[in-house]
């Protein structure tokens, strides 16, 4: 009885935030996030070399005082190409988590608003994307339209485009039953208002909520896109392209692959354990109390 | 319930066919056209020519839909451009070693997932449940090659326990031995989702009447768990099992690359490298198809095994 109390009294915000800072997961995503922003934006300032900076002296040199992280086939600093790699990664991930979102959004919300014949065939294809493995899908896009820093953020945009699309959705369809739907349907509000003003807002927070994972995802893609060779050109570092390099080394230079593997794993990571301490503080099917 | 799975089965057809003309648009979309790029910079203008009429690019768009779909219907995929055989005879050739692979992964996914995913749930935010969960989590962040180099490192160059490359000897133990790194790493991947499903299956069976009602009549906790909970408590790792179908083909690519297999992976990839765009389209139908099968048969399947589905 007295938590029912409680949960009324307490307003949206705090009790979500009640759900995290309990949450010891939570609190690790965060700081390791905030940890490789703060490294991605302060790389000029903290990049110990110049990540392009050559030196055929020091050729696959193992780490040491003066290289961290160890040197590369054309002797460059590891750790500072890591630095500087951490930037495309959050960049690309960003950018196309952005894209996806809003043509995602845009397809889930039309899709649930209108209904019948339309929403069944837009839900088919899309439940057909979600099981395609995304990687594949990347893979086909940016091999048609070539490699390149563009291309590579449309190719991972549209593989994160359906569960966009399938999280604007549900809500749109419970949300045009309601009352204040209705009353501005009576009201004499076009489509596209009652879609983009009054539908958009109450879901916004679900999408948001949920894009922390999918850019863990994208970013993974990313990285497995630039592995096999359709990321960025060189000789802009990437994370893919460094483990690549390492991997064509991988007998004599184990670090070439070892730390731009750690680097990807903890971005994917801090973001999947954010992603996943928001869904179960907004999912109350998961917080079961 | 027949009549549920043929409306599902129905409901592929228009998917099949979005998803075909999908593609058709993708691979039209090239820049230039596909002739150019299959014979590069320097190909005269009536090379270019003969490639043209001889993918049938010089027929007009709507033609070339209907000869596409006639193709894809009848199983004519087309030939590989670099080896001469058909799609189909390519496929057909790796998938041995990519089907024993899959089923090896599968097999550890489920052995490790499951016992973690219920210990989880039965420990609920005790360390247990924290470890297990940063575990999945940590699994479920692994790109599949960074974790396939990872192994690679420490068990096949560091400690030596497992050949580098994988090995063509007809050694059974030899196979097995050059099996077991790619299957743990699809399998470790496939374990995190496992941990997951079960996890939060398991917590929203244990919170239900009957289990609480069997507790109060004294059924010991490892009966509770074995013989009540558990069956409704698999039900959706059957059907994760199913979804990750998708996940697992593009893992495997990774992995057959990083531990040099022949299989889907490493055609995909050759196909790549080699500008094979007839193999990379038929590849894609393929396992567009593949995928609409897959999810067609896990919705049934569901239906089957839990009773409450409503067939609407």
């Amino acid at each position: 009885m007295t938590i029912e109390v409680a949960s009324v009294a307490v307003s949206q915000p705090s009790r979500l935030w009640l759900v995290f800072s309990r949450n010891p997961l939570f609190w690790l995503g965060a700081l390791l996030l905030a940890i490789i922003i703060m490294v991605s934006v302060l790389a000029p300032l903290i990049a110990p070399h110049d990540p392009l900076e050559q030196n055929i002296v020091a050729r696959l040199e193992p780490p040491s005082a003066e290289f961290l992280f160890g040197t590369d086939n054309y002797g460059r600093d590891v750790l500072s190409r890591l630095i500087y790699g951490a930037r495309i990664s959050l960049m690309v991930g960003f950018v196309a988590i952005l894209i996806a979102m809003t043509i995602g959004c845009t397809i889930g919300i039309v899709a649930g608003y209108i209904g019948g014949a339309l929403d069944q065939l837009v839900m088919g294809v899309l439940d057909v994307m979600l099981s395609f493995p995304a990687l594949l899908l990347g893979l086909m896009i940016a091999a048609m339209l070539g490699a390149s820093l563009q291309n590579l953020i449309i190719a991972i945009a549209i593989t994160e485009i359906a569960p966009f699309a399938r999280v604007a959705r549900a809500p749109t369809i419970a949300l045009k039953q309601q009352d204040f739907v209705m009353a501005g349907r009576a009201l004499g509000f076009g489509p596209v208002r009652i879609m983009g003003v009054h539908i958009l807002p109450n879901l916004i927070s679900d999408v948001v909520v949920m894009s922390s994972l999918w850019m863990a995802s994208a970013i993974r893609t990313e990285a497995s896109l630039s592995f096999i060779g359709l990321g960025v050109p060189p000789p802009t570092p990437t994370w893919g392209s460094m483990i690549r390099e390492g991997f064509d080394n991988i007998l004599d230079a184990w670090w070439l692959a070892v730390f731009p593997s750690l680097a990807i794993l903890l971005t994917v990571l801090a973001l999947n354990l954010l992603g996943d301490a928001l869904r179960d503080a907004i999912d109350p099917k998961l917080r079961g109390e | 319930m027949i009549s549920f799975a043929c409306k599902r089965l129905l409901l592929a057809i228009p998917t099949l066919f979005v998803m075909l003309t999908a593609i058709f648009v993708l691979v039209r979309l090239v820049p230039g056209d596909a002739a150019s790029v299959i014979l590069g910079d320097q190909a005269t203008e009536a090379s270019l020519r003969a490639m043209r009429a001889r993918l049938g690019l010089d027929q007009p768009i709507q033609v070339q839909y209907l000869h596409f779909l006639r193709d894809v219907l009848t199983g004519n995929l087309g030939r590989s451009l670099s080896s001469g055989r058909t799609v189909v005879q390519e496929v057909l050739l790796v998938l041995p070693s990519t089907i024993q692979l899959t089923l090896a992964a599968i097999t550890i996914g489920i052995v490790l997932g499951l016992p973690l995913g219920i210990l989880a749930a039965l420990g609920r935010n005790s360390w247990i449940d924290y470890v297990s969960r940063l575990v999945s989590l940590v699994g479920l962040s692994f790109p599949a090659f960074v974790s396939g180099i990872l192994l690679l490192i420490i068990f096949a160059i560091h400690l030596g326990w497992f050949p580098v490359l994988t090995s063509d000897s007809t050694d059974p133990l030899e196979r097995l031995r050059s099996l077991a790194l790619p299957a743990l790493n699809l399998g470790l991947i496939l374990m995190a989702y496992v941990v997951r499903v079960t996890r939060s299956s398991m917590l929203g069976v244990l919170g239900e009447d009957y289990i609480r009602t069997a507790r109060a009549k004294g059924v010991t906790p490892m009966r509770l768990v074995m013989r009540h909970a558990l069956r409704n408590g698999l039900i959706p790792v059957v059907t994760v099992v199913g979804l990750y179908f998708g996940t697992l083909i593009g893992n495997s690519v990774l992995t057959e690359i990083i531990f040099n297999r022949p299989g889907l992976g490493k055609l995909i990839f050759g196909a790549l490298n080699s500008r094979d765009y007839t193999l990379l389209e038929g590849l894609m139908i393929i396992f567009a198809i593949c995928v609409i099968v897959v999810n067609t048969l896990t919705d049934i399947t569901y239906g089957l095994i839990d009773p409450r589905v409503k067939y609407k």
